[in-house]
């Protein structure tokens, strides 16, 4: 117990590095997500293929293997890159690598989630929009996205909590995070169970908060819907 | 690209490909067995029943595998009792067990929340009808509320199964040689990271479709019931078309 405390700020430090590679890769799925549920819906046959094939590859392997895929791929191809254009040796980051891959790979389950919630839009409020004289992007922005984000929240909590569990992975590939960390220390003192205990619970206590701040976004979005 | 390094060792990655399945199809099977009984207890309205059922899902579903597997693996080997245990057991010592055991107590913490969904999904008109029969509580179990339980939870549990089959990767990073272990020699051995991942990927990839496939056929035999009349579909065209 007295080894935990005396880690304490090493560990949190560690805490801190986990939310921010959840919160970066789960920017960049909201991101993906949108792009890939908008290409499932176009009327375009090539965007339609290539969301799809996205979608299922992703669903279909491990995200280990995606990370490590694109760790060590990763890092031939920006140095095939670099050779021809002749840079110096550049080192893929672990915390580049993890973000874009978590992102991608959660970027295919929220294109998902947003197809759904985009379909679940009364077609009819678009076309108040467009009677207002309302351009497509701005329909987009101010209609088409309000009103979806209410049936897209419950999926969209679903996998922030998912995607919050996965960062875990990052240590594998060697970044600096909490789970890195445990093992660090549970390495030099000879006692990892009480610090990988301490990072569980750390989890558990994401997870909770993550929780009660879903059900007052539920809430929030929900404001216009009237209760049975 | 050049695959011949995989050529060359495709028992390898013959062998990775074995180790995964039999790790995963274990977990599940023991994991289900360990589910069913936990769902019965956790839609007990006891609290003192239904609390600990409660801690044990919440714990194991809000914690990531891996750090469940490093707590099971590192942070029972510091124990002296798993010491001297280990040095009378040879298998202790083997990195699988303790892969397959958080393995088994994570799909068991899902699955028992699965199954309870489906429990309480049960259409109280269902259980009444059993009563009025004069079955016992267990009975009513046995016949009515599991089967139709099992029924509903399966396109959730199918969720599950692919979730186990993603996450067993994990399973490489204590040493375990399993699918993903074996791209990762082959990687660290060649340095052909594309060749030797993409590889296992594809592997993946075809188990993913295999249970896919296997769950939509089961599907289609579960759900017989929902789907419409052939007298209303297909035959009519040809049998009535006068």
């Amino acid at each position: 117990m007295d080894e935990l405390i005396a880690r304490l700020p090493f560990l949190l430090e560690g805490a801190l590095v986990t939310v921010s590679v959840s919160l970066i890769s789960a920017v960049i799925a909201v991101v993906l997500g949108l792009i890939t549920a908008v290409a499932k819906l176009s009327k375009s046959r090539v965007a339609l293929g290539v969301a799809t094939v996205y979608t299922t590859v992703i669903r279909g392997v491990p995200d280990l293997l995606m990370m490590l895929l694109i760790f060590f791929g990763g890092q031939v191809l920006v140095n095939d890159i670099g050779a021809y254009f002749g840079w110096d040796y550049i080192d893929i980051d672990p915390f580049a690598a993890g973000t874009l891959t978590i992102g991608f790979i959660f970027g295919a389950y929220l294109g998902e989630t947003f197809r759904g919630a985009f379909l679940a839009v009364p077609v009819g409020l678009l076309e108040a929009g467009y009677a207002y004289g309302m351009s497509k992007r701005q329909v987009f922005a101010r209609v088409l996205v309000p009103q979806m984000m209410r049936h897209a929240l419950p999926g969209i909590g679903n996998n922030w909590l998912v995607l919050m569990k996965s960062t875990a992975l990052v240590a594998v590939i060697g970044l600096n995070e909490m789970v890195y960390r445990a093992g660090q220390a549970g390495g030099s003192t000879r006692e990892p169970f009480i610090f990988y205990l301490f990072v569980a619970f750390m989890f558990l206590a994401f997870t909770t908060v993550s929780i009660w701040g879903l059900r007052w976004a539920e809430v929030r979005y929900s404001l216009g819907v009237r209760r049975v | 690209m050049d695959f011949s390094p995989i050529f060359e060792n495709y028992p390898l990655y013959l062998d990775g490909l074995v180790t995964t399945v039999k790790l995963v199809g274990m977990s599940l099977i023991i994991g289900f067995g360990l589910a069913v009984p936990l769902a019965v207890l956790r839609t007990s309205s006891n609290p003192l029943v239904n609390g600990p059922v409660w801690a044990f899902t919440y714990f194991f579903r809000g914690t990531p595998l891996l750090v469940q597997m490093f707590l099971i693996y590192y942070g029972l080997g510091q124990l002296q009792f798993m010491i001297d245990l280990s040095q009378r057991h040879d298998f202790l010592k083997d990195a699988y067990w303790y892969a397959l055991l958080a393995f088994t107590l994570n799909t068991g913490a899902y699955t028992t929340e699965i199954i309870r969904g489906a429990i309480m999904g049960t259409p109280y008109g269902e259980i009444e009808a059993a009563r009025a029969c004069g079955m016992s509580k267990l009975q009513t179990y046995r016949r009515i509320i599991l089967p139709s339980a099992f029924r509903r939870a399966l396109p959730a549990y199918s969720n599950e199964v692919i979730f186990m089959l993603h996450g067993s990767a994990i399973a490489s990073v204590i040493t375990i040689v399993d699918l993903t272990g074996a791209a990762r020699i082959v990687n660290s051995r060649y340095f052909t990271p594309y060749e030797a991942f993409i590889s296992a990927a594809v592997l993946y990839l075809c188990l993913t479709f295999l249970i896919v496939g296997g769950f939509r056929r089961l599907e289609r035999h579960w759900f017989a019931h929902l789907r419409p009349r052939e007298e209303t579909t297909g035959r009519r065209k040809v049998g009535q078309a006068a």
